[in-house]
């Protein structure tokens, strides 16, 4: 096979994980934009949406009333975030709220509920993968064109031209084409709440000016509580929508961090244009790169490539000055 | 005598005091605590390293695995590959940490805060990948070992448990004097100045990046020298010490021990590794002790052990 067709093929596995992406890092740059929190923690709250969806899917899929197969995965996408931010309201609540929102502090804290939280699924969910079964998997084959030289073949003389055909192993899900959706879907929604409605102005009032928010009569702890609740949620949905995918692991919330955060780095921090724009420049790259080079390589240098953006370029390589 | 002289010739008295009290242990511990208490002066002395940059500068570094590991590859590697003696490979460990910490340094300190953590993060991150990508030569994950016959210190066998408490004592008796005098001089003083007051300091003259990258070669060499010290004293090279866990380890110890104390590192290494030794015997989820432990000290007692003593109780304690 040439070359075309493994680009193909990863673009479609980068445009997956591009969507899973922009759905946490999303989450980890509101958090960061409304509150100035730096949540290490937020990888867990993507292994729990996950780990709750298997969860609610093995219960909700051997009961006899939902024995239809998209039963379990529809409970697990509408019950599993909401649990997820449940839990990250109340962390909110008990944990980050009685440090004042201190920087550096929380970071600490939060590297501290990143444990606590990893080991209690490891303790309750033990150690190993599980897979969710996704609602509809057709497999969906590629064409790809190819140039055909003209001349005397076996079926007699032909045209030369380009041709249609379905390259061996080229192919892609309608799964997977759904996550891609789905997550451009919910983005747009977020931006429209954001932008259009008086949720979205208490938010970005309290990220402009919290104090000032405050004397208007914003109730800033509640909308705190609010973002990092959906922060968390969002994070959750991504862990659902990729289960189906890829196993759930007590562990396998650290790559996704990581990779979100170099998003978020490099989108700017609290930019949502910059950060949808970065996580499809970081999930395209990483599936095409991973295709064609050693994935720890290319991790290698999406690390570097970040703390040099943090060094030389603090407002991101998409954001706008900071105020 | 002015109670600044008082209050030196105090601190000299209880940390001369400590390192006795450690010397004069390793005659009634058991065995199996003889072993870990070999491992925690080492481990102490990393975390010693750590606590000039975060506890005395205050700067929260979350990458210091790399100069840890930059001091055991360090070492490993030279030995390993090279075939150098044990001597000579403990310097070019300690020199390992001393150029990663000038490295990162000079780059990390453009930044500040939040953004020092995830750049100090993502080198050690880097570092890290960097050792798994070249397993040829570190053998990754897996690591290797160093041959009990090159374990051999100016003519000490490491191998043997006396020695090698012995070696760690020493070690952990050099750091705790080089601290001590460190943060009674005039560079720690200022460096001191820069965690309460950066802007003042500036003012006053003093060229804050300068202390802070010195701050931050002294603080690397330190977790270098510990990181070469513990392949070498135990005999084990691996990418497992290089892991983003052993850049939480020693922020943990020092957060319990107590940031800006020379004894705190000790108090808290102590502490932490008695607590996940004896709960890694009821659960594999060991580290939940780690996470609960960084969340109730952020909220209840920023200040550590030795800080909480020192604020109440002993306000000489260096």
């Amino acid at each position: 096979m040439e070359l075309g067709p493994y680009l193909i093929l990863g673009l479609l596995e980068g445009l997956v994980t591009a969507a899973v992406l922009a759905l946490m890092a999303l989450g980890l740059s509101l958090v960061f934009g409304v509150m100035r929190v730096v949540n290490v923690a937020h990888g867990e709250f993507f292994m729990i949406g996950a780990v709750l969806a298997w969860w609610i899917a093995d219960a909700v899929g051997s009961h006899p009333a939902f024995a239809f197969p998209a039963a379990g995965f529809m409970a697990a996408i509408l019950i599993a975030p909401v649990l997820t931010a449940m839990l990250a309201m109340a962390a909110d609540q008990l944990v980050l709220k009685r440090l004042d929102y201190d920087p550096e502090r929380t970071i600490v804290a939060t590297i501290g509920l990143l444990y606590i939280i990893q080991q209690v699924t490891l303790m309750s969910f033990g150690p190993d993968a599980r897979p969710v079964e996704a609602p509809f998997n057709h497999r969906l084959p590629i064409p790809f064109v190819e140039w055909r030289a003209g001349g005397l073949q076996a079926g007699g003389l032909q045209d030369g031209g380009w041709q249609l055909y379905w390259p061996w192993g080229l192919g892609t899900t309608s799964y997977k084409l759904f996550v891609i959706m789905a997550a451009a879907v919910l983005i747009t929604l977020i931006w429209l709440v954001l932008t259009r409605t008086r949720a979205g102005l208490v938010m970005r009032a309290t990220r402009i000016d919290r104090d000032m928010a405050q004397a208007f009569g914003i109730p800033v702890g509640r909308v705190y509580a609010a973002v990092f609740g959906l922060g968390a949620g969002l994070a959750a949905l991504a862990g659902v929508l990729i289960v189906p995918i890829q196993q759930a692991h007590y562990l396998m919330g650290h790559d996704p961090l990581l990779l979100s955060f170099i998003v978020v780095i490099i989108g700017g921090l609290g930019s949502l244009p910059g950060t949808v724009v970065a996580a499809l420049l970081i999930g395209v790259g990483d599936g095409l790169i991973s295709v064609f080079f050693s994935p720890t390589l290319a991790k290698i240098i999406a690390t570097l490539g970040v703390a040099f953006v943090l060094i030389f370029r603090p407002e991101g390589l998409f954001g706008g000055r900071r105020q | 005598m002015t109670v600044l002289q008082t209050a030196r010739q105090k601190s000299w008295g209880l940390h001369l005091g400590v390192i006795a009290l450690l010397f004069l242990l390793q005659f009634v511990l058991p065995e199996y605590h003889h072993g870990n208490f070999s491992r925690i002066m080492v481990l102490a002395c990393f975390a010693m390293g750590y606590n000039i940059l975060f506890g005395y500068t205050g700067m929260l570094s979350l990458g210091h695995a790399l100069f840890f590991a930059a001091g055991l590859y360090g070492m490993g590697m030279s030995m390993h590959h090279l075939g150098w003696p044990a001597e000579a490979a403990l310097l070019a460990g300690g020199i390992a940490g001393v150029v990663a910490a000038f490295g990162v340094g000079v780059l990390a300190l453009r930044t500040t805060g939040v953004a020092f953590m995830i750049v100090t993060l993502m080198f050690a991150q880097a570092g890290y990948l960097t050792i798994l990508y070249f397993g040829d030569y570190t053998r990754g994950d897996e690591g290797f070992v160093i041959a009990a016959a090159e374990r051999i210190f100016l003519g000490f066998e490491l191998t043997d448990p006396s020695f090698r408490y012995g070696a760690a004592l020493i070690l952990f008796a050099v750091m705790v004097v080089v601290t001590l005098r460190l943060v009674q001089s005039g560079f720690g003083h200022v460096l001191v100045a820069i965690r309460e007051n950066e802007e003042r300091t500036r003012m006053l003259g003093y060229d804050i990046q300068r202390h802070k990258l010195i701050a931050m070669v002294i603080s690397g060499g330190m977790a270098g020298l510990a990181g070469a010290a513990y392949g070498l004293l135990f005999g084990y090279v691996g990418a497992s010490f290089a892991s983003v866990q052993y850049s939480i380890f020693p922020l943990l110890w020092v957060l319990l021990g107590g940031a800006g104390t020379v004894l705190g590192p000790l108090i808290g290494t102590l502490f932490m590794f008695y607590l996940i030794d004896w709960s890694s015997d009821i659960t594999t989820a060991y580290m939940l002790i780690a996470g609960v432990a960084l969340v109730l000290l952020t909220l209840f007692a920023p200040q550590g052990l030795a800080g909480t003593l020192r604020q109440k109780l002993v306000r000489w304690l260096p």
